[in-house]
């Protein structure tokens, strides 16, 4: 079914469907069901299975109306019923009311009365129905079903069938929504209920979306259960910030505890839906070892002192790094994590203020900033367009950036889009997609080359056969929609040249080929954009390009530019920064080479830290400030799209612990700048001011998604009204440095030359380094609910190669690479192609990142037995 | 009244002990429509079974040939069904036929299939029918064999190959849309309309014939002896001849082919030829005509005749052929009690009304039963009914998406409308039923011991 609210042409068919409900005329959309049509235009029929975002089922009943089509009144299902011209309809008639109310009874006859304990009531749909709709009595006296009371269908939801009323919406999600068709119904009529396979939990990434769709409370989650009662909960709207979809969700908190995140089905990127890493990640924000006072190292230790200190300590080291390395020996690592105007307010006081340019919100598991900021951009709309073509160079979208896996899994089934997957090896999208072109990692250029047709698929190409290469290219070449390219870094095993490269040769090669990016950090995009990235400024803008626009807004602008985090982390290594920053960055953890992280860190000459927690890496700075998290920050973030979305503060910080750009700031001030900021709007404002395209873009997007722009956004207009008094101001050819005339171009990916791909060693396997959703990240660890819930990794080959290996399966193995050694468990794995290698990062007990060279195109590695 | 001495059209291999056996069929003219059927343009087959007027044995008695000229033209594949998931109780016409004569339905299917356009056709027989599946899956074997069945049929330019499917024992499959759920692997449950019917969208969203087993056992012999023929026989709306399954309280239970809408039920139940007359001689109290899911007739309904469309307008319907006889000495409230706990028990659990009304009427029904019926329970059973099937009207009008959950109201209405006595009687035997009638219902005391809430507290919803 095409979705209607995602169908913004709906309105705009002539006239629309006249229908009559309850004696008024109005106009229905084509195709539109008649519940819908009704509730557009303030009718609203009830209903329990009917849900916007799903197929209907027509299964409660409860949307019973009479309709006429002309052969009389009779009652039929609304949420089943198209409205077809003339079609007549009473929501309110006796006979219409009569059937409700019998459904209702009969849903109540064995619904238990423990709405009291219910962690539904209150916000209950059959509560609420009932109370609209239903007879006053009940006429069932005889006992009600009874079933164990909950049951755990899985680590996350907790499952009570006497509450269950049999609606098919957490079923029909699961099947059609998610693709985990691990509850079902079993036994029939009153039998019936709502279940498990044996030994099949429904371990779903996306369980919690079945509990937030529940029209009563038959499934709650683990962490809410018994925590508060709906009507204590205040809520603010928020976007989530466990990756870089952006979900629109509630953020509900009772007591300044934030206690439960809701989907909100917004705008158009989400509809609804979170994954239980977003939405169960809040409990790491009450946990315990969060940081509330700033720390400073005495001797060997990090101990608790006063801002005032910290702040001293602080400047003192950029003030020495700056005497002995000039602004260079200052360098900022992370800001991922960071609210758009916090990283605006990092970005001012590292490129204006200090004069470094030595500034990467990634951490060498990204692509570089210049790519991302330049490519042609697509909407998630744009990318799921009915019979579009959507390329992947991109990680297992499942694992990284789940609704968007759900988003372009719809796009697939139901709106006929063609999926052409470029993923080293098999991956959750492999089922779905027309094509899957398994290639060695290093050579994805080579594939690109394949599908633009400039490389022919007569051989086989970056060890694909030439019959799949040749099957992708007719997809490519066949396609009617748009063609869009999803960008991401696919394998840390590779560096981010192998995918920029592929990038570069479809944006050649394809005309009108636009780019989604996979990038996975929750504000990695804000932060790129804001321009905490080396040869970037705020606004996507390049260094040179925009150096004299922001002369004239900020104290300065760095001269020179600076490196990206591998090239800081090995000019730390060898004694050249002074002060290295780390915004909420773990390089030990993330950097995907480990050895150079530690290097790096021993080697600086002061580690400045602003985080949440202690982490491996802040546990080795000599400052640690405390920041404070999401939902404690008002602000803006933004997701890969591009598409700014609103951060709202709920709960205040743990402790003294202060927003990123507070910090920011106060470490400006104490070294003589003011950055101009004492509100989260006055960020707002300067963005604007010195970034006015970038708010031209997400102008665009709000209009686009058919929503009014976003009060923070309609200024737009204003900033346009002010740079035109600037142009006139700045017309005066006599004073071309101190004002630049227009602001200055946005970057535009310019493709250098493709390299070469690696030479294959043929006694190596290469290895493929990917992620799971669930690991050993700050916010899975710190949740209760999904710290237990990180798989572990084994090392995956295919069973051609192992059987070269000699090794037993299910040994412990050695893994080799030049750079490091690690053991660990082998298996076969035959979704993995041949002379590859697969490991997950980031899992428990195994070191993967002892084996990457970062300065290294490729990780090959050859595997021995464990006793050797 | 009339016992017709008309020609058997699907029975006349029952005589003969080795009747499910390819060489006994092809010793009884088997197969030969098949080839006088190949020697046809298909649209001259369905003209032929258009011609004679067959209508559908399998309860909804829709014209077959006009069913077969539903599929979209132009659309491919399409398949042909076969539903022998003959569940209905007292209904067991179509098992006989799998189990007597299995090659007149294969043949049966093969024209149809040729006829409609099908390469691939379906066999789906009831889970616990073993016998039938048996005699069926030999049967097929045979006709492949034989060359019947498969590629190139008799040398022909068409092909079929015909796939048997064991049900899983959900009577609720035996509606068309759920059986094709079943064959596609799912859980049987009807599906909602639209995608239409079957004929446009089916199975795999194909176009697709559902056919009965004794609809297509009437084609071989159509094809054979011609429409005119066929359509000589029985009344003016009912043409050919149709089984009945006769059970119940009669001395000679089973399956009669009949001159259909001529004979009267009266003749099928009394005549020596047919079941003979009630057992031990005793008065006829009530019958079922046409299957569990039909309001129940009475003495005044003996001498109509066994017509679909005089049926239906005496309120009834001839439904699946299934006729259950009860006798003076039967209890009225337990014989409703056994049909609605069917129904209940058959419920798919899909929509609201059927799964939990018709389970709702059983325990009310189980309670009177048990001594602990109120008096207010007979109004209580009738609005839940009329919230299953509002008016309790035939035919009936539903708040479900099959007719099912509505299948439940008919013995209830047939039994609480002329046997209410019978009712009043077994809550008299509740020792509070008196007091309890006085008060309006509200009385705890009338509740089984089981249930310790009162519920009836005003603003509280059980």
């Amino acid at each position: 079914m095409a979705d209607p609210r995602s169908g913004v042409g709906a309105e705009q068919v002539a006239g629309g469907v006249p229908v009559t409900i309850n004696g008024k005329e109005l106009l229905a959309r084509e195709g539109e069901l008649l519940i819908e049509a009704a509730q557009r235009h303030g009718i609203y029929i009830p209903r329990f299975c009917y849900h916007p975002r799903m197929e209907p089922v027509g299964m409660c009943r409860m949307c019973l109306v009479e309709v006429d089509t002309g052969r009389g009144f009779a009652l039929q299902p609304s949420c089943m019923l198209t409205c077809t011209p003339g079609m007549v309809v009473d929501t309110e008639s006796e006979v219409t009311r009569k059937a409700q109310d019998g459904v209702l009874e009969f849903l109540l006859i064995n619904h238990p009365l423990d709405c009291p304990v219910c962690d539904k009531g209150g916000e209950c749909p059959l509560q609420d129905q009932t109370v609209a709709y239903g007879p006053g009595e009940s006429r069932f006296v005889e006992e009600k079903r009874h079933y164990e009371k909950p049951i755990p269908i899985s680590d996350l939801v907790l499952l009570d069938r006497e509450r269950c009323i049999l609606c098919d919406r957490c079923t029909r999600f699961a099947d059609t929504v998610a693709g985990d068709p691990l509850i079902h119904f079993i036994h029939r009529g009153s039998n019936t209920e709502v279940n498990t396979f044996p030994d099949h939990p429904f371990a779903s990434y996306f369980s919690g979306n079945t509990v937030q769709i529940c029209p009563v409370g038959a499934l709650t989650s683990v962490d809410y259960r018994f925590r508060a009662r709906p009507w204590d909960l205040e809520e603010t709207e928020s976007t989530c910030q466990s990756c870089a979809v952006g979900c629109r969700m509630a953020v509900q908190s009772s007591r300044n505890q934030v206690l439960r995140y809701v989907g909100l089905d917004l705008d158009d990127v989400n509809w609804g839906w979170l994954c239980d890493k977003g939405r169960y990640g809040f409990q790491a924000l009450n946990h315990e070892d969060r940081l509330g006072t700033p720390l400073v190292r005495s001797a060997d230790e990090l101990v608790p002192s006063r801002w005032n200190e910290a702040y001293k300590r602080a400047v003192e080291a950029i003030r020495a790094a700056l005497e002995s390395h000039g602004p260079a020996g200052v360098a900022v690592l992370g800001g991922s994590r960071l609210s758009n105007e916090s990283a605006y307010a990092w970005a001012k006081l590292a490129k204006g203020v200090i004069g470094t340019d030595n500034v990467d919100a990634q951490l060498g598991d990204g692509l570089p900033a210049e790519l991302i900021l330049g490519l042609p951009l697509a909407t998630i709309d744009e990318t799921c367009t009915p019979g579009g073509t959507v390329i992947l160079f991109a990680p297992d979208l499942k694992e990284e950036l789940p609704v968007l896996f759900l988003r372009l899994r719809h796009a697939v089934l139901r709106d006929r889009v063609t999926v052409i997957d470029c993923h080293p090896h098999a991956n959750s999208f492999t089922t779905l997609a027309a094509v899957s072109l398994h290639g060695r990692p290093g050579e994805q250029a080579e594939l690109a080359k394949v599908l633009t047709g400039a490389l022919g698929a007569d051989r086989e190409v970056a060890g694909v056969a030439p019959d799949r290469l040749a099957r992708a290219r007719a997809l490519v070449e066949a396609a009617q929609g748009p063609v869009t390219v999803v960008l991401g870094r696919q394998t840390l095993g590779e560096s981010g040249s192998a995918i920029a490269d592929a990038a570069s040769v479809l944006l050649a090669g394809l005309p009108g080929v636009r780019f989604l990016s996979a990038l996975r950090r929750a504000n990695v995009h804000g932060a790129l954009e804001m321009g905490l990235a080396p040869g970037v400024l705020p606004g996507r803008v390049g260094l040179d390009e925009g150096r004299s626009w922001f002369a004239s807004h900020w104290p300065g602008v760095p001269e020179v530019r600076g490196l990206d985090a591998r090239g800081v982390l090995e000019e730390a290594a060898a004694g050249r920064i002074g002060a290295l920053i780390l915004l909420g960055a773990d390089p030990l953890a993330d950097f995907p080479d480990r050895k150079l992280a530690e290097q790096a860190l021993a080697g600086a000459g002061c580690v400045i830290a602003v985080d949440q927690f202690l982490t491996g890496s802040s546990q080795l700075a000599d400052v640690v400030f405390p920041a404070a998290g999401f939902a404690e920050v008002d602000g803006t973030t933004t997701n890969l799209e591009g598409r700014v979305l609103p951060l709202g503060q709920r709960v205040t910080p743990p402790g003294t612990a202060q927003p990123d750009w507070v910090i920011a700031a106060e470490l400006a001030r104490r070294m003589g700048a003011d950055l101009g900021i004492e509100s989260v709007r006055d960020v707002q404002d300067e963005i604007r001011r010195v970034a006015p395209a970038r708010t031209d873009r997400a102008v665009e997007l709000a209009e686009a998604a058919g929503g009014e722009a976003h009060a923070e956004l309609e200024v737009g207009a204003e900033a346009q009204a002010e740079l035109g008094t600037g142009a006139e101001v700045s017309g005066d050819a006599d004073m071309p440095q101190a004002v630049t005339p227009t602001p200055p171009p946005l970057i535009e990916h310019r493709p250098g030359p493709i390299a070469d791909p690696p030479p294959v060693d043929s006694y190596s396997l290469r290895l493929v380094v990917t992620r799971k959703l669930y690991d050993a990240g700050v916010i899975v660890s710190h949740s209760a609910s999904l710290s237990s819930l990180a798989p572990g990794t084994v090392l995956r080959v295919n069973g051609y190669d192992f059987d070269r290996l000699g090794v037993v399966e299910g040994s412990v193995v050695q893994v080799k690479s030049p750079r490091g050694r690690i053991d660990v468990e082998i298996r076969i794995d035959n979704g993995i192609p041949r002379g590859t290698a697969a490991i997950v990062v980031n899992q428990p007990g195994v070191p993967v990142t002892e084996l990457i060279d970062a300065s290294e195109r490729i990780t090959d590695v050859r595997i021995e037995r464990g006793d050797a | 009244m009339a016992i017709t001495d008309a020609p058997k059209i699907v029975t006349s291999r029952f005589q003969y002990d080795d009747s499910h056996t390819l060489a006994r069929y092809e010793a009884t003219g088997g197969y030969q429509a098949l080839r006088k059927a190949l020697g046809m343009s298909p649209t001259a087959v369905v003209e032929e079974v258009k011609a004679a007027s067959l209508l559908g044995r399998g309860g909804a008695g829709f014209p077959a040939g006009v069913k077969w000229g539903f599929c979209p033209p132009g659309v491919w594949p399409r398949y042909l069904v076969v539903n022998g998931d003959e569940s209905e109780p007292g209904t067991y016409k179509d098992r006989m036929l799998m189990e007597r004569d299995p090659h007149q339905i294969i043949e049966g299917v093969l024209i149809a299939s040729y006829a409609v356009g099908c390469s691939q056709a379906f066999l789906y027989v009831r889970g616990e029918m073993a016998l039938a599946q048996e005699r069926i899956a030999a049967a097929l074997n045979e006709a492949y064999d034989a060359g019947y069945v498969g590629r190139n049929i008799l040398g022909s330019e068409f092909s079929l190959d015909i796939v048997l499917h064991w049900g899983a024992g959900a009577y609720i499959v035996g509606e068309e849309t759920a059986l094709i759920e079943s064959l596609e692997g799912h859980r049987g449950m009807p599906r909602l309309k639209p995608p239409y019917f079957p004929a446009a969208k089916g199975l795999y969203l194909q176009p697709t014939i559902v056919n009965n087993i004794e609809t297509l056992s009437n084609i071989p012999w159509i094809v054979a002896n011609g429409a005119e023929a066929f359509a000589a026989l029985g009344a003016e709306t009912s043409k050919g001849t149709r089984l009945f399954a006769v059970s119940g309280h009669v001395a000679n239970p089973g399956v009669f082919e009949v001159e259909y809408g001529v004979t009267t039920f009266r003749d099928l139940i009394y005549a020596p030829v047919y079941a003979g007359g009630i057992r031990g001689g005793r008065k006829l109290k009530a019958f079922i005509p046409g299957g569990a899911s039909s309001p129940w007739f009475f003495e005044e309904h003996l001498d109509l005749p066994l017509e679909k469309v005089t049926v239906d307008r005496a309120g009834s319907m001839l439904g699946s052929g299934a006729i259950v006889v009860m006798d003076e000495t039967t209890d009225m409230v337990r014989a409703c009690h056994r049909v609605v706990r069917f129904f209940a028990s058959e419920s798919c659990g899909k929509c609201t009304p059927c799964r939990e009304g018709t389970t709702w009427l059983e325990r009310i029904l189980k309670r009177i039963l048990d001594g602990q019926g109120r008096m207010s329970d007979l109004d209580l059973l009738l609005d839940v009914a009329d919230n299953i099937s509002p008016g309790i009207a035939w035919p009936p009008k539903q708040t479900t998406i099959c007719p099912l959950g509505p299948s439940a109201v008919s013995p209830i209405a047939s039994a609480i409308r002329r046997f209410r006595h019978e009712f009043e009687a077994h809550i008299a035997r509740n020792p509070n039923a008196a007091l309890e009638a006085s008060d309006g219902g509200a009385s705890t005391a009338a509740r089984p011991a089981a249930v310790e809430t009162a519920v009836s507290l005003g603003g509280h919803h059980g």
